[in-house]
């Protein structure tokens, strides 16, 4: 368990529509040095992204109003570093083949093991910033 | 169930007998209609030709007879003219009268007589010792006197022999006188009894009171009143009598044998010629062609009946299993439905569980979490605490697991064709598998043919086979650790894969379920009973075999077929060998 990490905690946006899910999200996260911002729909997301800066996203694919692919693909236009983690509740690794194909950095299944979780998103950012 | 087969049995003998009776009267219908026709038709023509052939023999025999008769008589009164009646007297010069007619007739005039009013016989040349004769009782005598020209019925007379006479009267000093002259007999019933035809027709010359005027025939009627009926009845009565055309009749004599009669007038209608034939002879021709035509009915019959029942039985078979291809079908499509009704619910119901386990283990994990912090860890049951909280984590994750196979089930989404390479799905699927593999201590060989032909089907289907092969075959080895073996050959049209593993092998109990539906031997929650069921829908969809194969203890072995595309070459067997 690595609840409290020296260096400087990951900034994370974690896009999904159920709040309960988010808010468990956050402090299960944050006990992890991984601050995350919750948005609860693409656009809220996409506002989000313009004002501040994020290390990752973490972007569920079945959304009311835009779905996980379209928010996606904005990410990309707007924010094209930033490495962007799909979250799917129905296991199609269709729609999760089709994310990595817009862009996405990986796919997990709901429900998973927070350590996986934290894993990909922590190679994310390190690959991310080995590139830059 | 037995009732429903029994009805459907009496349904299929009932359908066999209908189309038994209906082949059957369609082809007799048709078939007698024309026979119909073509015999009556036949039979009306032939008998008119028979009945114009005979009729212009006889008129043709009559008129030759009649004819002998008239130039016969013709020839008596010129002779009875060429002298007196003193000539005449003298039996000299009768007998040299007679000598030459002989010569220029034959002997077709046997005597001659002069006869003088009173019925003696003045003179007499001839065979018989007739000089002194006196005819004066005799009936024809009485006739002859009475008429100028005169020609008897045949009779015995005097001379006791058959014969007949015709006799000229001439007069001298006013009295009357008759030249009379014997015809021969024999000469005159040899031109009657030359008539023949077939076996049995034969002529005869009968007068006005049904008397012979012809020998016997062995083949006429004992009863010869009959032959009087026939010349009373139909030519008495007839006025056709006074006409040249012949007579018919016919009827039956006795038994079941007809005979025609055909006549003919002779002598103005006082004798009548004869012809009677059988009617079978005279028919036979129409009696052979009735024959023939009745064996060929007979024959098509029997060929037609049998026809019909093979065609009946045929077709009932036919039908029989094509009702039953369609039964099948009915149950594939509505298996069919149910399987993709299943799916969508499959569907819905995953991605509806997953969001709230998905919250429920990470709330768990959130306690979880604070566990950590130091004031839970004096808690008395704080071993407990994390125990219950890890069952949530690995319960909800194990509700994804099935989640995810129910979404598998219900995908079989791609089902676009295309033609790739079996060994090279195996490899990815292989390094895939491989990490999993590994942590069960499984290993896995490649005995690959790299000269493979493609195959021609839906990649993603074939993917979901090898995965659940594979996935079965590491679940049956136990945590000792085993041995998987996958290879592809070809062979002949088909290519075939397997994959052989050294687990725990299946009972022979279960060996005939593992493809139903929702069979399955693993624990509850473990196996969803679905994957071979699916395997088995996917493979015999290509028109594929899937074949199993298992020793309890040893292991089982899966072997798939896969029909070869039409497309593709036949390659020879090279094996590569990788191992992972």
């Amino acid at each position: 368990m690595t609840s409290n990490d020296s260096t400087d905690p990951i900034r994370l946006l974690l896009v999904d529509d159920e709040v309960e899910f988010t808010s468990v999200m956050v402090k299960r996260l944050g006990r992890r040095n991984i601050r995350a911002m919750t948005a609860r729909n693409g656009t809220e997301a996409i506002a989000f992204i313009s004002g501040n800066e994020f290390d990752a996203a973490v972007l569920d694919l079945k959304m009311e109003g835009m779905d996980g692919l379209e928010v996606l693909k904005i990410f990309k236009e707007k924010s094209p570093e930033m490495p962007v983690i799909m979250l799917t509740g129905h296991g199609s690794h269709q729609a999760a083949e089709e994310g990595r194909a817009c862009g996405a950095f990986d796919y997990l299944s709901k429900p998973y093991e927070i350590e996986d979780l934290t894993r990909i998103i922590r190679n994310a950012v390190s690959e991310r910033k080995e590139s830059a | 169930m037995d009732s429903k087969a029994g009805v459907r049995a009496d349904y299929y003998k009932s359908l066999k007998r209908n189309i038994f009776i209906a082949v059957v009267i369609v082809s007799f219908i048709p078939l007698l209609i024309f026979g119909g026709i073509i015999r009556y038709v036949f039979q009306t023509s032939y008998t008119d030709r028979v009945r114009a052939h005979l009729a212009t023999m006889v008129k043709k025999h009559a008129l030759e007879i009649d004819t002998f008769l008239t130039e016969r008589q013709a020839n008596i009164v010129s002779l009875a003219c060429a002298y007196t009646y003193e000539q005449y007297a003298d039996n000299t010069f009768l007998k040299e009268v007679l000598g030459r007619i002989q010569n220029a007739y034959g002997a077709v005039i046997t005597d001659l007589g002069i006869i003088n009013e009173n019925g003696e016989q003045i003179s007499y040349a001839g065979p018989f010792q007739l000089e002194d004769a006196n005819y004066s009782d005799s009936e024809w005598f009485r006739h002859a006197i009475s008429s100028d020209i005169y020609t008897s019925d045949v009779f015995m007379g005097l001379r006791g022999q058959p014969h007949f006479i015709v006799a000229v009267r001439s007069y001298e000093n006013g009295k009357p006188w008759l030249f009379r002259a014997t015809i021969d007999f024999r000469a005159f019933n040899d031109l009657v009894q030359s008539i023949h035809m077939g076996e049995t027709g034969f002529a005869f010359i009968i007068n006005r009171d049904g008397e012979m005027q012809t020998d016997f025939s062995p083949r006429m009627e004992a009863d010869v009143n009959r032959y009087s009926k026939i010349f009373t009845q139909t030519i008495t009565d007839s006025p056709a009598l006074l006409s040249d055309e012949p007579l018919f009749d016919s009827f039956e004599s006795g038994t079941e044998k007809e005979i025609i009669y055909v006549a003919g007038l002779l002598k103005k209608g006082e004798w009548a010629l004869i012809f009677q034939q059988d009617h079978r002879d005279a028919y036979s021709n129409l009696y052979q062609a009735r024959r023939v035509a009745l064996l060929t009915l007979v024959l098509g019959g029997i060929s037609i009946i049998l026809m019909a029942f093979w065609v009946s039985r045929h077709t009932a078979i036919r039908i029989a299993e094509a009702d039953k291809e369609k039964e099948i079908m009915n149950r594939q499509v509505i298996q069919s439905g149910h399987l993709a009704s299943i799916g969508m619910l499959a569907a819905g119901i995953a991605h509806e569980i997953n969001n709230p386990v998905a919250i429920m283990v990470e709330e768990a994990g959130w306690i979880e979490d604070l566990m950590e912090d130091e004031e839970f860890q004096e808690s008395e049951n704080l071993a407990e605490f994390t125990r219950a909280l890890g069952q949530i984590r690995k319960q909800g994750l194990r509700c994804r697991d099935i989640t995810h196979k129910l979404l598998s089930f219900a995908r079989r989404s791609d089902q676009r064709i295309q033609f790739f390479n079996i060994n090279d799905l195996i490899r990815e699927i292989a390094e895939l598998i491989a990490q999993h593999a590994r942590y069960n201590n499984v290993t896995i060989t490649l005995k690959l043919n790299e000269n493979l032909p493609h195959i021609e089907a839906s990649q993603t289907e074939v993917e979901q086979v090898l995965f659940n092969l594979i996935n079965n075959a590491i679940d049956a080895i136990d945590k000792k650790g085993g041995h998987i073996r996958i290879r592809t050959w070809q062979d002949g049209g088909m290519i075939r894969f397997d994959i052989q593993d050294t687990g725990s092998g299946i009972p022979g109990s279960d060996l005939e379920h593992i493809f139903d539906p929702f069979f399955t031997t693993k624990p509850v929650g473990v196996g969803t009973g679905l994957g071979l069921s699916i395997c088995y829908g996917i493979v015999k969809k290509m028109d594929g075999d899937i074949i199993v194969e298992s020793t309890v203890g040893k292991g089982s072995r899966f072997e798939i077929r896969l029909p070869v595309p039409e497309a593709e070459m036949e390659p020879e067997q090279d094996w590569g060998v990788n191992i992972y």
